[in-house]
Parts: C-alpha cells; sequence; structure tokens
C-alpha cells in the first residue's frame, strides 16, 4: 500500500517537475519555432507548427553582421569575467581564511549594491562613460560588467574557499610546505572547481546582461544583446528576424552551458549543499 | 633524540587564559598521552607544540632546543589530525610522499619510502587511489603513513581514533601501540577517552581547565590518584566517590571506592541496597545500586552473578582499597 502511495507521489512530482520545466522553456521554445516561420506567420497569431524556412537567418546574416557582435560578446564576457576573478580570488580568499569581526557586514554591504536597480545610477554612469570617451568601447563594458558582477563572483568565491578545511592546510604546514608550497600544491587543485563553475555561471551572466550592454554601446562594441535589440525598430517588428538573431545569440550561450551543466549545477546551488 | 620540554608555558585567546601555565617533559621514545575531558585545553597543548599556535608565554625545547619561535615545519614533528586532513586531490601515494616532496627529496627516494610506509601499513593495494576512495580506517593510515614517512622527532596525534567506529578504535589503537614500539619514536597522543590513554601511554598527562591534574604511568593514576579529579577520570565504570558520615569514619571528607573493589553478596555485607539497572555483559555484570543513607553506587561483578532490578543486594567494600580524600579533594 505504503509503496504505490509513494510510487504515485513519484509519478505525480515527476509529472509537476516536467510541466514546470516545460513552462520555462516555452519561451525559448517558441522563439526557435517563430525563427523558423515567415514574417507574415510570425504575425499571425498562436502556431507551434512553422513552415521550416531558414530564410530569416540568412536576412539576419546579410543585413546585419554577426559576427562583430558575437567577437563582442565573447570579448566582453570572458574579460570581464577574467578582470573579476582577479580582484575577487585575493580578496575572497583574505575574507575566507582571515576573517574579521567586519567580515561579514563586507560582505553584506557589496551584496547590498545589487539591490539597487540599475536604472538608478544609469545617468551618472552615462555621464562618467561619456567624460572618459569608454562609451561604445569593447574596454568600458568589459569594466562595467566587471563591476557589475563583482559582488556575486566574491560571494560564491568566499563560499568555496569556506569550504576548504583549514585542517588541511594545518596538516600542510606540518608537513613542511612553505607559504608557497602550500597555495601551489594545496590550496590552488582545491579551489579550482570552484573557480571553474564561478568563472561559467559569470560568463553567462555577462553574455545575457543586457541593460547596460544596449545603453553604453551604438556600434562598434555593441555586443549580442544589442544586436538582437536592433531588430525591433522604429520602422516596425520583426518577430521572425528578431527570434532568428535571438537563437543565434543565444545558441553559444546554452551550448557551453550544456557542457558544463555539472559545474553549473554546483555554481547555482553555492553553498547550499555540500 | 625526541625529547619535549614544557617550561611556564601560558596560552591565552583574548581575555580567555585556556593554559594558565604548564611545566612538563617527555623523554625521548616516551608515549605520552594527555587526556581530560573536552575543553581542558589539551588539545591547544598540542597545537602549541606543534606550532600551529603561538604560546602566549613560556618556553617549548624540542631535543633540548628553543624551539618557541620556529615555524611548524622546522620543528621536526608530524602530525596526525581528527579529520584526517589528508589532500582530497592526490593520490594515497602522493599524501604520503608529500612531506618528502616538500623537504626536496629525489623522485626515486620518494617512491622507495613511500613503499616502505605503505607496506608497514598495509596500504600497497591502495596507493593510486584517492583518499575519498578509502573507509575511514585506511585514511587514518595514510594520515599515519604521511606522518612516519619522513622519521619525525616526535609524533603528535590529535583525537586521530575519534571518528572510527568502536570496533575499527580498538584495532587502529593496537596498531598505533605496535607501530610505537617499532619505531620508537616520542609520541604525544591526545584523547578525552580514559580507556585510550590507559591502554597506549608510558606516561599519562591528566589535563582539567588549562591544568596539569596528574602526571604518571597509568596503573600510578589508577592506584594513586592524586585528587578527586583523577579518581573520577581514570578508571571505567567511574569510581564511586560518598561524602558524609562513611567517609568521616575513615579520617576523610570522601571517600572513593573504585567499582570493582567491592565484595556483592545477596545475604550479607556493609551496605545494603536495592539494583536500580544491572548491565550484563557476558564477562562482567555491572550493577547501578541504590544504597540507603549513601546514594548511588556503581559495582562490578563476575559475569555469573545474576540479579535482577529490583533485587536486594549487600556491597562490602575492600578496606585496603578505598581511595581518602580531603575537603580540598587531594588524596591523603
Amino acid at each position: 500500500m505504503a509503496r504505490t502511495v509513494s510510487t504515485q507521489r513519484k509519478i505525480a512530482f515527476t509529472a509537476v517537475a516536467w510541466i514546470l520545466a516545460m513552462v520555462i522553456f516555452f519561451p525559448i521554445l517558441y522563439t526557435i519555432i517563430t525563427s523558423l516561420k515567415t514574417e507574415t506567420e510570425a504575425i499571425q497569431g498562436f502556431r507551434l507548427i512553422p513552415s521550416f524556412t531558414l530564410e530569416n537567418y540568412v536576412t539576419v546574416q546579410t543585413q546585419r553582421d554577426y559576427f562583430k557582435p558575437f567577437m563582442n560578446s565573447v570579448v566582453i564576457s570572458v574579460g570581464s569575467t577574467i578582470l573579476a576573478l582577479l580582484v575577487a580570488i585575493p580578496s575572497a580568499w583574505a575574507m575566507a581564511f582571515s576573517p574579521t569581526k567586519r567580515t561579514k557586514d563586507i560582505l553584506m554591504w557589496m551584496l547590498s549594491t545589487k539591490m539597487m536597480p540599475s536604472v538608478a545610477v544609469l545617468v551618472p554612469i552615462y555621464l562618467i562613460f561619456r567624460d572618459t570617451s569608454l562609451l561604445d568601447t569593447r574596454i568600458g563594458l568589459t569594466i562595467m560588467l566587471m563591476l557589475i558582477n563583482l559582488p556575486i563572483v566574491i560571494w560564491m568565491l568566499y563560499t568555496y574557499f569556506r569550504e576548504i578545511p583549514g585542517e588541511i592546510l594545518e596538516a600542510a604546514r606540518m608537513d613542511g610546505a612553505s607559504l608557497w608550497g602550500e597555495i601551489v600544491y594545496v590550496l590552488t587543485p582545491m579551489a579550482i572547481p570552484g573557480i571553474a563553475s564561478t568563472m561559467l555561471l559569470n560568463i553567462i551572466l555577462a553574455w545575457n546582461e543586457a541593460f547596460w550592454t544596449i545603453r553604453l554601446t551604438t556600434t562598434n562594441a555593441a555586443p549580442l544583446t544589442a544586436f538582437i535589440a536592433s531588430f525591433s525598430s522604429p520602422q516596425g517588428l520583426f518577430w521572425a528576424k528578431l527570434s532568428a538573431a535571438s537563437t543565434l545569440a543565444i545558441a553559444p550561450i546554452v551550448i557551453l552551458g550544456w557542457f558544463s551543466q555539472k559545474q553549473l549545477v554546483r555554481g547555482l546551488t553555492f553553498g547550499a549543499v555540500k | 633524540m625526541g625529547s619535549i620540554t614544557l617550561q611556564n608555558v601560558s596560552k591565552t585567546f583574548g581575555e580567555v587564559s585556556v593554559i594558565p601555565s604548564i611545566d612538563l617533559q617527555i623523554n625521548d621514545g616516551e608515549f605520552a598521552v594527555f587526556v581530560g575531558p573536552s575543553g581542558c585545553g589539551k588539545s591547544t597543548l598540542l597545537r602549541l607544540i606543534a606550532g600551529l599556535e603561538d604560546v602566549s608565554g613560556g618556553k617549548i625545547l624540542i631535543d633540548g632546543v628553543d624551539a618557541t619561535d620556529k615555524a611548524p615545519s622546522q620543528r621536526g614533528l608530524a602530525m596526525v589530525f581528527q579529520s584526517y586532513a589528508l589532500y582530497p586531490h592526490m593520490s594515497v601515494r602522493s599524501n604520503i610522499g608529500f612531506p618528502l616532496k616538500m623537504a626536496g627529496m629525489d623522485k626515486a627516494d620518494i617512491d622507495r619510502k613511500v613503499n616502505d610506509a605503505a607496506k608497514i601499513l598495509n596500504l600497497t593495494d591502495y596507493l593510486e587511489r584517492k583518499p575519498r576512495n578509502l573507509s575511514g580506517g585506511q585514511r587514518q593510515r595514510v594520515a599515519i603513513g604521511r606522518a612516519i614517512v619522513r622519521s619525525p622527532e616526535c609524533f603528535l596525534f590529535d583525537e586521530p581514533l575519534s571518528n572510527l567506529d568502536a570496533a575499527l578504535r580498538v584495532n587502529m589503537r593496537l596498531e598505533i601501540t605496535q607501530l610505537h614500539q617499532q619505531l620508537k619514536a616520542t609520541s604525544i597522543y591526545v584523547t578525552h577517552d580514559q580507556v585510550e590513554a590507559m591502554t597506549m601511554a608510558d606516561k599519562i598527562v591528566v589535563l582539567n581547565k588549562g591544568r596539569i591534574e596528574q602526571v604518571g604511568s597509568p596503573l600510578d593514576l589508577y592506584h594513586k590518584p592524586a585528587n578527586i579529579f583523577v579518581a573520577g577520570f581514570i578508571g571505567s565504570p567511574k569510581m564511586n566517590l560518598i561524602s558524609g558520615a562513611f567517609a568521616a569514619a575513615h579520617n576523610a571528607h570522601t571517600i572513593g571506592v573504585r567499582p570493582e573493589h567491592v565484595t556483592l553478596s545477596t545475604t550479607e555485607g556493609t551496605w545494603k541496597g536495592k539494583v536500580v539497572v544491572a548491565e550484563h555483559l557476558g564477562s562482567d555484570t555491572f550493577l547501578h545500586v541504590d544504597v540507603e543513607g549513601i546514594g548511588h553506587i556503581t559495582t562490578r561483578a563476575g559475569g555469573e552473578f545474576t540479579v535482577k532490578h529490583g533485587d536486594t543486594v549487600f556491597i562490602t567494600p575492600d578496606p585496603n582499597r578505598i581511595h581518602r580524600f580531603n575537603d580540598k579533594g587531594l588524596a591523603i
């Protein structure tokens, strides 16, 4: 009896999980479907079966250059991630291994900057970018994305480093390791999985960041987010082309995410499970 | 070769004085056990010797040389941690070989020494495994292997067996004792388990609230406890401590009677009481008896002494084996 109940519950939970996953995935699926429709089909209303035309992809490629915003996205997301790690590793390290009374407060303060709506600082940031000639430059955007993701990167790394037990470092010291030996042979190898998943998550966050990338660029440094946005223009909405552009924009990051699922899940649940 | 001397060693954490002042001599080749209840400062004392904590005052001499200000790696000591503290990303071979690699030894020598250590500890078949693929006992062996591989002056053990299950603990206890007899290196072993202390030690150091209560051989402490604390801590089951009129009759403030130093009878004896709980272990029977006018008394009888809950028994303490203590808790 109890066993059948538990099987039924299992089936019910699995069904709910699948339905939820489909609901979450549906917008992406419908974007892909729409990208395979003609423009007329696309505005005709809800239809799940497209005419499977690749015309939009061809148009998107020829009308506008896909390669340039793609390269911008790569440079900006990878660049901002590397910069963020360079700053975050030492600071998370210091906070994890020699915490003081104020460490928790500093961490909370860092996180609190993420609670502020971006639009609140749009004008000052824009003016700073204008005055320092950083508008529409890759370097400007890289710095910007590095700064907005830094709190999350530091938090994640802090949580990972905290998981490295202090006794292992003491064991290394007893075994005759110098500070350098401790870092090279013990700490770094143990920290690498954490650093890797932080890096992956940050690349995804930076890749998808749309608020700043659209507002601080025009043509030269515009990444794929701006590329998508350019298809909703004053001349009219081109749903099918917009969808094709979106599909092209998310494809690389979805593929990257697919191959690094294991690391990512660990990254997303950081600190929650051991 | 590996004597350790503590002179006036003290340790404070902020305002809190964990160890007021300790003098202690551990001779070369001795197996010394620090034992005491949790929070008594035994682990702190070990960490001071290791150099993982800095002393607040006093001196630590290793082999006659002042090591107070030396880094842990300079002291020539090896430590086995409670959590094993193995390097999770290294194979067993690399774990054991790590101290030699840090010492800059060449690869062939490292391999030879690691193989020797693995043979002593029955780890030869596991050398290429990662620590996560080992059982608790095997991990503990690897931790010991990492300690013995560079033939240190002294081994420090910080409650190494407390994460193991009971059966394995008895086994490892035996193995560590045999290893000590084989290697003859000075060892300091921290535990809260008085059975481990009694079975392994040449010299037991009983600690309480950061002070040394008594230093001596296991049987010294058992037969001649210096005070009530040691009397109650050493021996299992614990010594019965009785104060009041019965103690006054022996010219003492408190008397101590070990559970095994009484005669039990169902017909006659000094104290009459009712059995509250009878624990039959087969070889022994532990009786928890409520004695009129005295209170709770634990006794140890032979396995064939069969009484049960609610029975009346008579207890006669062996007059030659009564421990007497004055009002300050010191042995008379």
